[in-house]
């Protein structure tokens, strides 16, 4: 290889993904082989700064010494970079935007997973932002593109994603060394070489596994159930048309879970009433989006439903898992609840709950008392027998107070559907989907809540695009927390 | 203890002669100060010269051992009139700086200095924080250099060039008896490389031998007449000298070329990607040889009016590269053209943008302007870049940004979610914000303070806002801003006024945004430092009479301080130290701790959050009131739920927040904490075994009921 210039490397990593380390690799492989090297960066102070602009440049020594030291540049020249190496998906993109990789001249290494920004994370329902452009992108624009799981290799094989990126840029041939060079400039680095080692290879092994197609979620298939009760539900869902079926029968599962044969059945009926509204010509799209909202909705989160998620044996299983707990180490968990007044008044039958919830005395007597963190560990005895006994409140759940007020809920909306199935579809379908905005507990419930009401209540005139406004309302309802966008939406609306 | 440990790379400065020295630019300018015989080191940390600051520090042994004096300089300002010891004495001194804001602070003692001259050489180290990476007002370095005519070094990027920087700044420094700036910018503090070191040098004469035989001028004190004096000295004589010198030593570099007609003049620090991009033009090789000839100013202040005449001699048209505005240099470069009656027509900034950083593509756009229109033959290669226009417009629209955020674990996250909480309740109020970490608490998730007026001048900046009021101003400050100027400047200063604002101290133990270096109020005991003194005390020393030190991660107890000090009538600044340990340094010192504990069969708990995605409601509040890199999300596993539920990943060093949030914001019920307890005793495992045994059966026979439904 005749060297006019030297090789130029970009690595886009982000704070804690060892960018720093993996410059270090490569500066002493270069070096160990004869090439003199050059790294610059600025600094990324930990986690405090996004994203981190490595620049590592390199040229033999010994053509140095006939034809002079190259000029190594400070910062990547778009067109002019042989190789770069992305730690996640979306920093692909910024590579890509800042022209370092080019069609003829640049090699891609890039890890698949994402590390999601803050704006994507606090959005109060999805923000994530979809990286499959960006993947098709890249390979069109790179001579060759190496695209893997980096953080899942890294976990897999107990090591770091430098080390995978490290394996990659070996596998990719886009150095002049070979993959004994690549090895011992780990070894030399004298710090954790086994896992270091470990995950150089599998990075190799992953690189050269082929590229991943962008990943599409699989259509939603009929679930398996083990017992009597779920496998019948499961087969009147069948009977629905194939594109509600299986979300249908996913439905009745849950709110068999959630309650008991009856009610799964009732949820069925409720989804007959609307199938036989909807029709093929529309793909059933008012029946799934009904199906799927009401079978959320009808599975609400009350502090029973709380208490038998948080105790079942499935969790103390996913739990463990997740704190990666291996050996037989003692480990509690300590469950962080805090049931108001409002939760308590909500879970007493109906009438009481009611008359208490309204009672100011009551009100300034218990919430004080009620108002308060409590943690409970959930595998001490006492946490466990407290909330197991909680959780076993459920066979009088339909008599509690929150019960009443879903069913009012889930009424009204009901009636909204079938009243404008026929009449106008695009709002039924607009409508059954709004109520997703109703979820969870405490302030988010009741926000959504409050939401949701206005929203059906702005709609009632059917004289107007009512499915128009009803997708405004609830793409606003979601904008932010403070509520702004909707309020001046829906005053809008009410005054007009 | 810094953030970055240099204790094993300081081992390369005592290379001597011959030996080849490989590392990075900020160990090789310490390397060279030491080559040079500097008698005294003094600095204020901040990026992009941080390290050079946590380098000086690592190394004290051996400082200590060439009788070189190093010390953290209280502030800027402290560092700079650390340099008067050169006025007297032939003593060499290097202070250092994050410029322009630092050069702000140093700027009174850098007048003084440069008004009276020096007779040992000092030189200032300036890390230029300007461009991408910056996290300052974009402003040059430059102006200080004229206005207190100071002369400027600006070396290309590479090791070498900045070390013999260094040397030459110190020789110049003495034959002008003036102070030298040697800027650093961004990446060539950090660019690694290679030179061939030198011996270091002892200072001779010693600062102890000059205070056995102190030396007084009364010329070089900053007094009438003398005052008057140094103005005239500055221009007859100091400047002359320097420009001699700069020109006998042959500064500046002229890189000759074939296509005299027209030439291009850039700073120093520009020259390796002006290199880069005339080779991608096909006007140059990788080697620096340039078919344009160019005039390489290292030294960028003062201008040598003799070498430009002569470079531009025959020319009809030169291209001038300085970065930053205002255009200083282009002006200088007309005057001298238009004095010396040069034919040369100079374009500056006509072809480039006047504002931002000069990168690749900025000066490629620039240079094929200037081509075209000084040789109409000339056609452009094509542009790469021209190539992926699409794909950029395409990958645009999904790349989110990144805006800076507090750590994993960070302390002063509670601090935020306390007062986001705060004005949940009692509505927003103005908040003075400061320069540090804190100072991301105005991005999301938080989106909290107006302003930021500099350095330890958070509750100066809210000093106008002494009116009565039922929502006082509420200002914020560093540990670090609190030392270096805000106890004067914020809290002296409402005391006196008869402030009654409260203002909020971050007290993380260490100067934290710079990279975790001790001050006056860290916690560890230190063999060369002076610690463990209280902020509170502080206060309470200048006359705060209400003031508290709350521990951070009790949001309970910080949001009951914060609206107590936001209602408290009386006269006088309320001081709230918001007290915990900065969590990077926490984990630096107490991982190693914690692995060998547990390796070594000690009893220790290891505490970490999780979400349970079954509860979760994907509403993200959670997220909203925290921001923690660990606190994440994933796509839901439940198939009938589309939104991405929270999850905790494996980084979260299990601070407590999170289920401090979840009480005091009344969250969804989702999170809990896993304590593992490893290698328990007797009675944690007795405990636990029974605990298991009568859960397993209660959970067994719960599972049966479940399974009798299904």
């Amino acid at each position: 290889m005749a060297w006019d210039r030297p090789l130029s490397i970009a690595m886009l990593a982000l704070g804690g993904q060892g960018g720093g380390v993996l410059t270090k690799w490569l500066v002493d492989l270069a070096e160990q082989q004869g090439f003199i090297a050059q790294s610059t960066y600025v600094a990324g102070v930990a986690q405090r700064t996004g994203a981190t602009v490595y620049c590592v440049e390199m040229f033999p020594q010994i053509t140095a010494e006939t034809q002079g030291e190259p000029v190594f540049t400070p910062y990547p020249v778009p067109g002019d970079v042989d190789l770069v190496i992305a730690g996640e998906m979306a920093e692909t993109g910024r590579a890509i935007m800042k022209g370092f990789v080019t069609p003829n001249a640049t090699t891609l290494i890039t890890s698949t997973h994402r590390v999601y920004s803050i704006d994507e994370k606090s959005a109060l329902g999805d923000g994530i932002i979809d990286q499959s452009p960006v993947l098709k992108t890249a390979q069109g624009v790179s001579r060759k593109l190496y695209a893997f799981d980096m953080e899942r290799v890294a976990h897999n094989s107990r090591s770091i994603v430098s080390a995978v990126m490290f394996g990659a840029v070996a596998a990719s041939a886009a150095l002049p060394f070979t993959r004994e060079n690549f090895e011992a400039a780990i070894e030399r680095s004298g710090k954790a070489i086994e896992s270091n080692l470990r995950g150089f290879r599998a990075g190799i092994e992953a690189a050269l596994g082929g590229n991943p197609a962008p990943t599409t979620s699989p259509a939603l298939g009929m679930p398996d159930s083990q017992g009597p009760n779920g496998r019948a539900l499961v087969e009147r869902a069948a009977a629905y048309p194939r594109e509600v079926a299986a979300i249908a029968a996913h439905g009745s599962l849950r709110t068999l879970d959630y309650q008991d044969r009856l009610y799964a059945e009732e949820y069925l009926d409720r989804i007959d009433e609307l199938v036989c509204l909807d029709d093929a010509g529309n793909g059933f799209e008012l029946s799934k989006v009904y199906a799927r909202n009401l079978a959320l909705q009808m599975s609400y989160e009350d502090t029973i439903r709380v208490a038998e998620q948080k105790t079942r044996a499935t969790r103390f299983e996913r739990v463990r898992d997740h704190l990666e707990v291996s050996d037989n180490s003692p480990t509690y968990f300590i469950e962080y609840f805090h049931p108001r007044f409002e939760e308590f008044c909500d879970t007493l039958p109906a009438r009481m709950g009611n008359w208490m919830s309204r009672s100011k005395a009551a009100r300034r007597i218990l919430a004080p008392i009620l108002n308060k963190g409590r943690n409970i560990s959930t595998n001490k005895i006492g946490g466990y027998l407290l909330l197991s006994t909680l959780a076993r409140l459920k066979r009088w759940r339909r008599g509690t107070m929150r019960y009443s007020v879903q069913q009012r809920i889930l009424g009204q909306w009901r009636e909204r559907l079938i009243e404008s199935a026929t009449s106008d579809y695009e709002y039924a379908v607009a409508t059954a989907e709004c109520i997703e905005i109703v979820r969870g507990y405490g302030e988010t419930w009741e926000r959504g809540m409050s939401r949701f009401s206005r929203s059906m209540a702005a709609t009632s005139d059917e004289t107007r695009d009512r499915a128009d406004i009803m997708r405004r309302l609830h793409q606003a309802a979601l904008a932010d927390e403070g509520g702004d966008q909707f309020n001046a939406l829906v005053d809008e609306y009410e005054t007009k | 203890m810094a953030e970055r440990s240099f204790k094993k790379e300081v081992e390369k400065l005592h290379l001597g002669d011959g030996d080849v020295f490989s590392g990075e630019g900020i160990l090789a300018v310490t390397k060279a100060l030491l080559e040079c015989g500097v008698s005294y080191v003094g600095g204020y940390q901040g990026s992009p010269i941080s390290h050079l600051m946590d380098v000086l520090s690592d190394a004290e042994e051996i400082l200590d051992g060439l009788g070189v004096h190093f010390e953290a300089s209280a502030s800027e300002a402290t560092a700079a009139a650390m340099a008067a010891a050169s006025v007297n004495y032939p003593l060499r001194g290097a202070v250092t700086w994050k410029s322009t804001v630092g050069t702000n602070v140093a700027s009174d003692a850098l007048a003084n200095l440069a008004s009276g001259g020096v007779t040992g050489g000092v030189v200032v180290i300036v890390g230029e924080d300007y461009g991408e990476g910056s996290s300052i007002m974009q402003e040059r370095t430059h102006a200080f250099a004229m206005k207190s005519q100071m002369w400027l070094i600006d070396p290309p990027p590479r090791i070498q060039d900045i070390v013999k920087a260094v040397a030459d700044a110190f020789e110049l420094s003495e034959a002008s008896n003036t102070p030298v700036f040697l800027q650093l910018r961004i990446r060539s503090c950090h660019v690694h490389g290679k030179f061939v070191a030198k011996n270091n040098q002892r200072p001779s004469p010693t600062l102890a031998d000059a205070l056995q035989t102190p030396n007084r001028d009364l010329d070089r004190i900053v007094l009438p007449p003398a005052s008057f004096l140094h103005e005239h000295e500055k221009v007859n004589t100091r400047w002359p000298a320097a420009v001699e010198f700069i020109k006998e030593r042959r500064l500046n570099r002229v890189i000759e070329a074939e296509r005299s007609t027209i030439g291009i003049i850039c700073q120093g620090g520009l020259l390796h990607t002006l290199l880069r991009t005339l080779e991608r033009l096909g006007l140059a090789d990788s080697f620096g040889n340039s078919e344009i000839p160019i005039y390489v100013l290292t030294v960028s202040y003062p201008l040598i009016d003799d070498e430009l005449l002569a470079f531009c001699a025959n020319k009809d048209s030169v291209l001038l590269f300085e970065e930053g505005q205002p255009n200083f240099i282009e002006q200088s470069v007309n005057t001298a053209l238009r004095n010396g009656a040069s034919g040369a027509r100079l374009i500056g900034k006509e072809v480039l943008p006047v504002a931002g950083e000069y990168t690749s593509s900025v000066m490629r756009a620039g240079i094929v302007k200037f081509m075209q229109d000084a040789e109409a033959d000339w056609v452009a290669p094509q542009d790469p870049a021209a190539s992926v226009v699409d794909a950029i417009r395409t990958v645009a629209e999904h790349v989110p940004d990144r805006p800076p955020g507090l750590c994993t674990g960070c302390p002063e996250r509670p601090v935020f979610t306390s007062l986001k909480l705060m004005q949940k309740e009692l509505g927003d109020f103005h908040v003075s914000a400061d320069i540090g970490c804190h100072l991301f608490s105005i991005l999301p998730p938080f989106n909290i303070g107006n302003t930021t007026m500099g350095y330890g001048l958070g509750a100066a900046g809210a000093s106008a806002f002494n009116v009565d009021s039922d929502k006082p101003a509420i200002s914020i400050m560093g540990d670090g801003g609190f030392w270096h100027n805000g106890l004067t400047s914020g809290i002296g200063n409402a005391v006196f006024n008869k402030n009654d604002s409260l203002t909020l101290v971050i007290d993380n133990n260490y100067a934290a945004a710079t990279g975790g270096q001790d001050l006056l109020s860290s916690k560890k005991q230190s063999p060369t430092k002076s610690t463990q003194h209280q902020i509170e005390k502080a206060a309470r020393g200048v006359g705060v009479e209400w003031a508290k030190t709350v521990q951070t991660y009790d949001i309970g107890k910080m949001r009951a301080a914060l609206k107590e000090a936001v209602s408290h009538k009386g006269t006088g600044p309320k001081v709230l130290v918001a007290q915990s340990e900065c969590m990077l340094n926490r984990q630096r010192r107490e991982k190693p701790i914690f692995r060998a504990a547990v390796q070594s069969g000690k009893r220790v708990t290891q505490e970490r959050f999780g979400v349970d995605e079954d509860t979760c409601t994907g509403d993200h509040a959670c997220i909203r009131l925290s921001g923690c890199p660990s606190l994440t999300i994933r796509p839901n596993p439940d198939p009938l739920k589309t939104q991405p539920v929270s999850f905790v990943d494996n980084s979260c060093v299990g601070c407590g927040n999170c289920g401090e949030v979840a009480h005091e914001a009344v969250l969804c019920p989702s999170f809990y904490k896993g304590v593992v307890i490893h290698n328990p005793g007797v009675i944690d495992r007795l405990l636990w075994g029974i605990r298991r045994a009568v859960i397993s059966w209660l959970q067994r026979r719960a599972t049966r009921r479940q399974l009798d439904m299904a």
